[in-house]
């Protein structure tokens, strides 16, 4: 496997793989606990280090998942408290670690290399040069594989607990009612996450995870409402963006995390303009659309009711019909004109009629609208 | 009853309002007397809210407009000074570092325009509010110690600071208790009497007839709107509650 | 002692410490707001979304000068801030994710202009590391003055208008239906925060900003019930952390300033929360517990008053 593409598959891995806990972080409001605990790894790093003084020894990394759940745990504490809002409590936690590490490492561990900046930074680039070597064969980065151990981690508690993350990010406490322990979940699913981030931070840089497991979520959350799409979706949106991030990064000679970071900008970007539905194109039209459409069927629904009675020439009369909606002259022509050209009425003698079409229209489109 | 053109205090034509695709409220209208105390009625999510809202501009139509006392321009600017608001309580954080007092003399705000401070008669009129709704003992008192009732009358001795026209409120009665229940209707008399309109989104149908002299049903589209004993029997309030409201003919 | 005296009169702990109160101080009364609203972590994400401002800022002037990187700062910032809240409006995105999101995509694009000035796929940079942890021993006189300058002008916005965001942040629909302007109060003070997190970056840096603007808020919210206390305390307890960390990062070797206010004002946190009268968790430990024993005592006769 060449370089470039050991660095791709790499980004893939690590994209979906934090896109999936991120689609319950966003739904749950919990977007910043990401960043969080990407800031807090640092002291769990330090704290490890202190212990095994061995840069790569692999109790590093549990050191960081570690303090990823306290970090964690120490947030839900004082939220609990009820004294400050959950934001604020995040914002108060992490900090004090990262305060902690920093004084930590600037005292104690100075004289050793601790590189504080891939800790933040991180760089696919060099990813490539730690190989996985079994049995003297070399069969590819190693980072390949423990993104790919995580990301089947990640899958198996998703697809697991499917049920039961569902319900506790909805409706956390018809979960308590059902029996099962919407604590036990939340826990779980902040262990993934932290884990997560200390498997990817290493590949990507620690803020950079969170535009991995913030953004394809995110972008998702805009094309669907269906739980099971939005993680494959997210999924998908996320090894796009690494992909072309790399393309990118490769195109004009940049930081690869920080071009995939960008993508990730970029496809929500597009998407935010151009969704369907939510997107802000469609919900800038959907008021004038919405406008023509209803004035459409409110002059149908009226056609209708005023069918073969005697004050019809009065009612649906061509020139009485501004008078009687308060619109103005240019509106009602253009109603009228669209109307006829979908063939829902016909003019006979300055009185508007329904045609058949335009009855059946007429019933459907009224069911459709004030129907449960 | 025909009225005369200068005695009504909103007018309502053809207000549509929609999130979505579907309809919230449908082709409104509506003519609100002046000097009437009137309950809007309808099931849940037939739009009593929305449609509150829509007459304070809180939100954009599809179509339709409201006019307030015949004039042409309803900038909310220029109506502050007749138009008072008392939303459900629910739509905000108790825990904020307020007092009572401090939430009611923010009635008078929209009076005293930006920048100017609330003075000492501002206070003595805040004062003067809370003793209205029975709650001059609690000035000084922080909000989140307030239970349900209590938030409620806050709300209200809020609007009440704004000396309005019209008031506007969103379901007064609304889990209070029955000490805060019989404050409010003395107040609604109250308002009654010195010539104010009160509207109020209100969904308890047994105190309607007790409470209000005039009536509106909704169900996205109005079903009645008239004085109590025209308007309020039970033939109007099957066609409301029943799931769809007869807009086709026919089609039932 | 003498070490603290001698300290005292030191000119350069002088500016350092008045620029670290200075920042205390103002970060503590806007991040009273910033909390009251439930933003309080536009602090973090300002910060971060800060970085590709500073370094177009090098890129488009040559220059290193403060003033010219915190004025790309300030911009980046800023559009960060109209991203953010133009995504919590037109989209059913809540304000934590559009956060996280635009945060982390603008500081990739600082990444990636950083690296493409620097043509090296790492960058580690002793100015970016300045940027991210902050370094308060560096401050000069001029930048205190500046400090002071946007403080008087942060101040002076918000005595003027101070009912009206207080108003707007209690119940913005109310104050819509009095008139008021909700969306422009809205921008105002979104833009006087990331002033103030712009002005706190030379202090403490990137990471350490959320916590001086939440933490004196939350400390402060403990101790009063009324809002304007609860500012002014807030800025006491920033200023009073700013100059202890100032202190004790002069006093003791190896000691970053930053990071050390940091410690303090979040022990100011953890103390207020646990022993504040009123709100604080120790009153309430005890009280129950008093009550309990009352309870067990009395064994819960009908004429036994309670506490």
């Amino acid at each position: 496997m060449s370089p470039q593409f050991e660095i791709q598959l790499i980004a893939v891995i690590v994209a979906v793989a934090c896109s999936l806990p991120g689609v319950f972080l966003v739904l749950r409001k919990m977007s910043m606990m990401s960043d969080s605990i990407t800031h807090t790894i640092l002291l769990g790093i330090v704290l490890a280090f202190f212990l095994t003084h061995d840069l790569s020894s692999p109790f590093l990394i549990l050191g960081a998942a570690l303090i990823g759940l306290a970090t964690v745990w120490l947030t839900e504490t004082l939220n609990r408290t009820k004294l400050l809002s959950e934001d604020a409590a995040i914002g108060i936690v992490f900090p004090f670690l990262f305060s902690i590490a920093i004084i930590l490492i600037t005292r104690y561990a100075g004289s050793v290399h601790l590189d504080t900046d891939s800790v933040l930074l991180g760089e696919l680039a060099f990813a490539p040069f730690n190989r996985m070597v079994v049995f003297g064969y070399d069969i590819g980065a190693k980072a390949i594989y423990s993104t790919l151990a995580l990301l089947i981690i990640n899958l198996a508690f998703i697809i697991t607990f499917f049920k039961e993350l569902k319900v506790v990010t909805f409706d956390p406490m018809l979960a308590a009612v059902l029996g099962f322990s919407p604590a036990l979940i939340h826990y779980g699913l902040m262990m993934l996450v932290s884990m997560t981030t200390v498997g990817a931070f290493e590949a990507v840089g620690s803020v950079l995870v969170v535009a991995f497991m913030i953004g394809p979520p995110v972008t998702a959350y805009l094309l669907t409402d269906n739980l099971k799409h939005m993680l494959i979706l997210s999924a998908m949106i996320g090894a796009v963006n690494g992909i072309l991030g790399f393309y990118l990064a490769v195109f004009f000679d940049v930081s690869i995390s920080g071009s995939m970071a960008v993508m990730t900008g970029l496809v929500f970007f597009i998407v935010f303009i151009t969704a369907p539905r939510r997107g802000l194109v469609s919900s800038l039209k959907r008021r004038s659309r919405q406008k023509l459409d209803f004035s459409k069927k409110t002059l149908l629904f009226h056609l209708y009711n005023h069918e073969g009675s005697d004050e019809e020439a009065q009612e649906a009369g061509v020139h009485t019909l501004a008078n009687h909606f308060h619109w103005d002259k240019a509106f009602t022509d253009k109603i009228i004109r669209l109307l006829l050209k979908e063939e829902n009425i016909v003019l006979e003698a300055e009185v508007i009629k329904l045609t058949d079409k335009g009855r059946t229209v007429s019933i459907s489109e009224y069911k459709a609208l004030f129907s449960d | 009853m025909e009225l005369n053109k200068s005695d009504y205090a909103v007018q309502i034509e053809d207000l549509t309002v929609a999130y979505d695709a579907k309809p919230v409220l449908w082709d409104i209208d509506l003519d609100i007397p002046r000097g009437k105390l009137m309950a809007v009625i309808g099931p849940n999510g037939a739009g009593k809210t929305t449609l509150l809202k829509a007459m304070l501009g809180l939100l954009v139509p599809v179509s339709g407009t409201v006019r307030f006392f015949q004039e042409t321009d309803n900038s909310l600017r220029k109506l502050k000074n007749k138009v008072a608001y008392v939303p459900q309580s629910g739509s905000v954080d108790w825990d904020f570092p307020a007092t009572v007092l401090d939430i009611v003399l923010m009635g008078c705000y929209g009076r005293l325009g930006f920048i100017k401070r609330p003075g000492k008669i501002d206070r003595e009129a805040a004062m003067q509010s809370l003793r209205k709704v029975g709650m001059e003992d609690y000035a000084s008192r922080q909000i989140s110690q307030l239970s349900g009732g209590q938030q409620q009358r806050v709300f209200l001795a809020r609007a009440l600071m704004q000396t309005a026209d019209i008031y506007f409120m969103d379901e007064p009665f609304k889990g209070v208790d029955v000490q805060t229940e019989k404050a409010i209707v003395i107040l609604l008399k109250e308002l009654k009497e010195s010539g104010k309109t009160v509207v109020v989104v209100h969904h308890d149908l047994q105190t309607v007839p007790e409470y209000f002299d005039w009536v509106t049903l909704i169900n996205i589209k109005v079903i009645a709107s008239g004085p109590v004993e025209e308007v309020f029997h039970e033939q109007n309030l099957k066609k409301a509650y029943r799931s769809t409201c007869n807009l086709l003919k026919s089609v039932v | 002692m003498e070490n603290l005296i001698y300290l005292l009169k030191d000119y350069t702990f002088q500016t350092v410490a008045l620029g670290s109160a200075i920042l205390g101080l103002i970060s503590g009364v806007l991040g009273s707001f910033a909390v009251l609203r439930k933003q309080s972590l536009l602090g973090d994400g300002v910060s971060h979304a800060a970085l590709p401002g500073v370094v177009m800022a090098f890129v488009l002037t040559g220059s290193k000068d403060t003033e010219v990187l915190l004025l790309g700062a300030l911009l980046s910032g800023l559009i960060a801030t109209l991203f953010i809240i133009s995504i919590v409006k037109h989209t059913r995105i809540k304000f934590d994710s559009a956060l996280a999101l635009v945060m982390s995509v603008f500081f990739g694009a600082g990444l990636v202009l950083l690296t493409y000035v620097q043509k090296i796929p790492n960058s580690n940079q002793a100015g970016l590391k300045r940027f991210i942890f902050g370094q308060a021993s560096t401050l000069l006189q001029k930048d205190v003055y500046f400090m002071v300058i946007c403080g008087v002008v942060l101040l002076t916005l918000i005595l003027l208008f101070w009912k009206e965001f207080k108003l707007f942040i209690f119940d913005s629909e109310y104050a819509r239906s009095l008139g008021f302007p909700a969306h422009k109060l809205n921008l105002l003070l979104s833009f006087m925060i990331v002033m103030t997190i712009i002005i706190g970056l030379q202090t403490v840096g990137v990471i350490l900003m959320s916590a001086m603007l939440i933490a004196p808020a939350v400390a402060a919210r403990q101790w009063t019930n009324k809002f304007w206390i609860m500012a002014v305390l807030s800025a006491l307890f920033g200023g009073i952390s700013g100059i202890l960390g100032t202190a004790a990062s002069s006093l003791t070797a190896k000691l970053p300033t930053g990071p050390a206010i940091v410690v303090f004002i979040s022990c100011f946190v953890i103390f207020s929360v646990l022993f504040a009268p009123g709100r604080g968790i120790l009153q309430k430990v005890i009280h129950r517990r008093n009550l309990k024993q009352l309870l067990q005592n009395e064994g819960g006769e009908p004429d036994v008053p309670t506490i």
